[in-house]
């Protein structure tokens, strides 16, 4: 379900501080575990890396990408292929 | 036969049911455009004159997205997930649901028909 208009989007009150800083500042790598923010206007352009439970991925946002979560970005699971006739296939052809 | 919108040609039925013949359009549209248009929505199509004709379509064209305009608007919707890479994108790139639904079964609409996945079992050799 999406989230009430009344309340607004929602950015990690620390992760809007360390933009500001790292704005200032010209770093460009923001690490960041806050895959629940929201992706601002003012974040295009800025590099994230967002932890996906094990490593930072890191994250270019572009203009598109504004109003999706930072976690929508960083996958947290590995598919794994299915072994088999199909599978087998597809390798041989590569 | 009347023709709204490009190549919809709707006749024997009413109004409200000829026009969900058009992409983008369903009952309650159809509903909604017939009272905009000013005509009934229970009119046969085939007895509309060719000014009802023309409103409809001017409603049409004016407040609705329909055909070819709204299935180009839909792909683009889709490949934009998909070029910024996001977990709705990759679930179309990949042709399974994309809304949180169970694969562990079931998921045939995105999946297609099913394939026997696993390896075949090894014939046994000579003894």
């Amino acid at each position: 379900m999406a989230r009430s208009l009344k309340k607004g989007p929602y950015v990690e009150p620390s992760l809007l501080r360390k933009i500001n800083k790292c704005k200032a500042s010209g770093t460009q790598v923001i690490k960041t575990w806050s895959r629940r923010s929201i992706i601002m206007p003012e974040f295009i352009g800025l590099t994230f890396a967002v932890h996906n439970g094990k490593r930072f991925l890191p994250v270019y946002v572009t203009e598109n990408m504004v109003g999706h979560k930072l976690g929508e970005f960083s996958p947290t699971r590995t598919f794994r292929k299915h072994s088999g006739i199909k599978a087998r296939a597809t390798v041989q052809k590569k | 036969m009347p023709r709204i919108v490009g190549v919809d040609i709707p006749k024997q039925k009413t109004v409200e049911i000829a026009l969900t013949s058009i992409f983008g359009i369903g009952r309650k549209v159809a509903r909604d455009i017939s009272e905009k248009a000013g005509i009934k929505s229970s009119i046969r199509a085939k007895d509309l004159t060719e000014d009802e004709v023309a409103k409809i379509t001017t409603v049409i064209q004016k407040d609705y997205m329909v055909e070819g305009d709204l299935r180009r608007d839909r792909t683009q919707n889709i490949k934009r997930l998909m070029n910024i890479g996001c977990y709705r994108g990759l679930r179309h790139r990949r042709g399974l649901p994309v809304r949180g639904q169970r694969t562990h079964t079931n998921a045939r609409t995105r999946k297609g028909p099913g394939q026997s996945v696993g390896s075949k079992r090894k014939k046994k050799g000579p003894r």
